[in-house]
Order: structure tokens, then C-alpha cells, then sequence
């Protein structure tokens, strides 16, 4: 079986935040401790949508040494394809669910003088475990937390009020933003900035702390990226000998797991680079969407990431 | 020319690079003796508005070219011992718009390299690039005393007196090779000293 080992839940508590951000409370169902984590892990949740399968990366935002709950916050995407509105529509108090161990593709480098964290929206998630650790440690964090307004800025209350000192907010129907220049050319050598949002805001703090010589290996940054429905392909799996449908609105992935081939993951979201798939011949365009592989082996037609790109054409056959 | 092409080695031993100016608001250079080369070879009045070289002469007379290129701050140091604090007390106010340019010798190099991972900044971000003198820093492991400047194998530790051979095993941390006992078997057995890369 491919993807992190699985965890039986039961769903303890469902919390709406906001308009469009609710909170899912699992703890497990056999009545154990689940594992630790560390800050900016995800766990990827199960979701039995009739005959589909849905498998989607939810950072994890509780203490990473609480170990008898996890918590995952979800923004329901009415135009993504479905899973958070599964989430939202049809998971209730007392469910039983299934989630995998926790895989951490966004960890605090613990070397840092400093850690200074962006959060664009949602994106906030990951840092609430990563500050819980930080005041565990110790460690000196600063956060500055960009939302669109008041009413759908989630967790600013609690970030605020119990940090004061360390949480910045910005509204965006205020006009507000953050200074990135200023704040990245003030930071003291050894500080590494990690930010979670919208891919404009990640590219936007990617090219500014470039352009002003930040090291590579001191930005970091997470996109979930959900797989985007396109047009129906077809594809042709050479090792399992099966040719199969690649639906509307289910990922390539998606696909082969349910055609029963065993085809490996991790993130389910681009990053982590478990999936990548070698591509034995095609004829047509690929649309890739990950940010794991090089810009130079996108154009090679050589590999393919089914967690998240398609395909568009006649043919293509995959070594899997 | 001042640029010495190591053989391979095991993967202990440090790989110097080559210089290049990179984008950045303030530029840490810090060179001994024939390293001002490396620095003379990339400067550009845009990247010496933003510099401070820290230069040790070791008795070359670079420091008069150094200072023509008119960086935003110099100092001169005698010896690197007598620069360390100085060294320390810039990455300590350093920001992380910070490039720093490391270039000469390896313990130089080693030792300047010490300060800035101490303050956080990822090795691999440190540019450095090897001119002059190949002569080592080495460790012995017996007595865990320092000797500079070693450019002979084998060589006598000048805290312990013993024989000690010059390996390229390499401690980051102590910015040092390492340098172990040769005739612990059999003593007085010591072959005649060469040069390290003869």
C-alpha cells in the first residue's frame, strides 16, 4: 500500500470558524495516543465520496506533542472538486474516518537564529502547530498574517491576544499589506522565513528575498496544491497492462488507485516529488502543475507527476 | 598566479569554489594575503558601495589596491586572531541582506566560515574561493593543540612534539585538519617530511 501508514479516527468535534473555514477534531478510534508531530506537517484524510475515494493533505494546527487529538482546519472551496465540501456537507460528530500518519514537507529548520512566518489566508494552518512548537522551544518566531477582512481571518483573536507581540494581521479590504521589503531587510542574520498561502503571495516572497540575497536554504515555503478537474483522458499503464479513463474531476492518480494499481504518493499536492512517473511515449500536451519537478524536465515529456498534472492529446503510456 | 588546483580527495576535505558578486544589499569580504586577488577579480563600484573588507595582509602588499576600490568600510588586520572579534561583532549586527565573500587561505577560510554558520548562516550560502598559500591548520588529535601554517608531512606538533601525519580528514567545527601520531608503533620510525601535495 502506497502513501504514509493509516490511522482509524473518530470525528470528535466539528467547529465552524468562519464563513468559509471549519475545524475538524480526530482522535482515535480505538481510544489510543496518536503520534507526535512536528510543526507544518500535514496528515492526508480519507474521504468515501460514493465510489470515490478522496485522499486530501489537511496541515495539522494542534499541539504537536498533544497527542490525543489532531485538529485540521478547512476552507470550503465551492468551485475546487469536491473535497472540501465533503468535509463541510457530509462529515458529522461521531464519524469514522481514516488519516495517515503525519508527513512534515514544511518543518522549522531548527539551525535558525529566528523563524519569520508569512501566512496568506488558510495558509495560517501550519504555522498555528509551528508556533506551538517555537513556545515549546523557546525559539524566537515572528508572524505576519495576511487575511482578505475581519470576518475571515481565522484564529487571528487567539493569535493576537496570546501573542501580542509576535502576531501581525493585515486586512486586506483595509488596505493593509505587509511591508515585505522592509521586513525582510530588517531580519537579523540566521532567520529563515517560511510562508503558506496563495501561490502569488509565495512567488511574491520567493522574488523579494532573492532579489535582496537571502540564501535559498533560508526560504521556505508549502502550496497545497488540490488537483484542478480538466478534460477526460486516456492512459495507457504499461507495467499493470491496463488502459483506463482519467474522469473530469479525479486526478491522474486518483485514477489508477481506482483501476487497483498501487502507484506511490505522499503530499497528494505536488511538493513532495513520491509520485513522479516516467512517461514511455505521448502525443499531445502535458498540463503540468507541480513544483517538483525542473522547469527543463516539465519540457523533457519525460516524467510526470499524476498527483496533480494532466494530459491532453492522443495518446499517453506511463512505466507504472 | 596564486590559484592551486587541489587533487581528489576523500569527502571530508572542504571544495573552495570561485568568487562571483551575487545580489544583496551589504557585502562581507573577509581575505588574507593573496585572497585580496579573488576580491580585486569581482569588484564592481555597485557591489563596493555595499562592502566591508576585512583584509590580513600576512606581509603582501594588497591592502593599497584593496583600499582603492573603495569600499564602504576597510580594516587591515594583522593577524586573524587579532580580526575575530571584529569579524564576530559584524555578523552579530549583520542582516540577512548579507552576502559574505570568503577568500585565501583555508584557515582563513575555515575559521572565518566557523563564525558565520555560529551566526546562522547556512554554510552552503558562503561563498569562498581558495589563493595563496596551501599550507594547512591542522589538529593534532592527541593533544587537541592547534598548529598553523603546516606545509609539510609529516610535521611535529608544536604543542605535544609528536609526529603527526597530515590527513585531509576536516573538522568544520574546529576549522582544522587532522593530524595523527605516525610512529606510535614503532617510535623514532619517521619518514623524511615533504611538502603536502609533493
Amino acid at each position: 500500500m502506497s502513501g504514509a501508514e493509516k490511522i482509524d479516527v473518530t470525528v470528535t468535534e466539528i467547529v465552524p470558524v468562519n464563513e468559509l473555514v471549519t475545524r475538524f477534531k480526530f482522535e482515535r478510534t480505538d481510544g489510543g495516543l496518536l503520534p507526535t508531530f512536528s510543526g507544518g506537517a500535514h496528515t492526508v484524510v480519507e474521504m468515501k465520496d460514493g465510489e470515490i475515494t478522496r485522499l486530501n493533505p489537511y496541515s495539522l494546527m494542534s499541539d504537536p506533542m498533544d497527542q490525543n487529538a489532531y485538529t485540521i482546519s478547512v476552507r470550503r472551496d465551492d468551485e475546487g472538486r469536491g473535497g472540501s465540501l465533503f468535509m463541510h456537507k457530509n462529515v458529522a460528530v461521531g464519524d469514522k474516518m481514516v488519516i495517515s500518519y503525519p508527513v512534515n514537507l514544511f518543518s522549522l529548520d531548527l539551525r535558525a537564529k529566528k523563524h519569520l512566518f508569512l501566512a496568506g489566508g488558510i495558509g495560517i494552518t501550519p504555522f498555528l502547530s509551528q508556533i506551538k512548537q517555537c513556545e515549546r522551544l523557546g525559539g524566537a518566531w515572528e508572524l505576519h498574517y495576511a487575511c482578505r477582512n475581519e470576518a475571515l481571518g481565522s484564529y487571528v483573536a487567539e493569535l493576537t491576544s496570546k501573542h501580542p507581540y509576535e502576531a501581525n494581521v493585515y486586512y486586506d479590504d483595509q488596505k493593509q499589506a505587509i511591508a515585505l521589503e522592509g521586513l525582510l531587510n530588517g531580519q537579523p542574520i540566521g532567520t529563515h522565513v517560511y510562508v503558506c498561502g496563495p501561490k502569488g503571495m509565495i512567488n511574491w516572497v520567493r522574488a523579494t528575498a532573492e532579489k535582496l540575497g537571502w540564501p535559498l536554504e533560508a526560504v521556505h515555503y508549502e502550496e497545497f496544491l488540490a488537483p484542478q478537474p480538466g478534460k477526460p483522458f486516456e492512459v495507457k499503464l504499461s507495467v499493470s497492462n491496463k488502459v483506463i479513463q482519467v474522469g473530469e474531476d479525479e486526478s491522474l492518480l486518483e485514477a489508477m488507485e481506482r483501476s487497483g494499481v498501487d502507484a506511490p504518493y505522499l503530499c497528494r499536492g505536488g511538493a513532495c516529488g513520491q509520485c513522479e512517473t516516467r512517461v514511455i511515449d505521448y502525443s499531445g500536451n502535458f498540463i503540468h502543475r507541480d513544483h517538483w519537478l525542473e522547469d527543463d524536465e516539465h519540457a523533457s515529456g519525460e516524467k510526470i507527476m499524476p498527483c496533480v498534472s494532466r494530459f491532453e492529446g492522443k495518446t499517453l503510456v506511463l512505466d507504472r | 598566479m596564486s590559484k592551486f588546483e587541489f587533487p581528489e580527495s576523500i569527502r571530508s576535505r572542504p571544495v573552495w569554489g570561485t568568487l562571483e558578486p551575487r545580489a544583496g544589499l551589504h557585502h562581507l569580504m573577509i581575505a588574507d594575503a593573496e585572497g585580496a586577488e579573488a576580491i580585486l577579480d569581482i569588484a564592481t563600484p555597485e557591489l563596493m558601495a555595499g562592502a566591508h573588507i576585512i583584509f590580513i595582509a600576512k606581509g603582501t602588499g594588497f591592502g593599497d589596491k584593496l583600499r582603492a576600490l573603495n569600499p564602504a568600510q576597510y580594516y587591515e588586520g594583522p593577524s586573524y586572531e587579532a580580526s575575530a572579534s571584529r569579524i564576530q561583532r559584524v555578523l552579530q549586527d549583520a542582516k540577512m541582506s548579507t552576502q559574505v565573500y570568503l577568500a585565501g587561505t583555508e584557515g582563513l577560510m575555515g575559521q572565518a566560515m566557523c563564525e558565520c554558520t555560529n551566526a546562522g548562516i547556512p554554510f552552503t550560502a558562503v561563498q569562498t574561493e581558495h589563493r595563496g598559500s596551501t599550507a594547512r591548520r591542522m589538529q593534532c588529535v592527541h593533544c587537541k593543540g592547534i598548529t598553523k601554517d603546516v606545509a609539510i608531512d609529516p610535521f611535529v606538533c608544536s604543542h605535544c612534539g609528536l609526529n603527526l601525519f597530515v590527513r585531509d580528514h576536516y573538522s568544520r567545527r574546529l576549522a582544522a585538519y587532522q593530524g595523527v601520531c605516525i610512529d606510535a608503533e614503532d617510535p623514532g620510525n619517521v619518514p623524511a617530511s615533504k611538502g603536502i601535495y609533493e
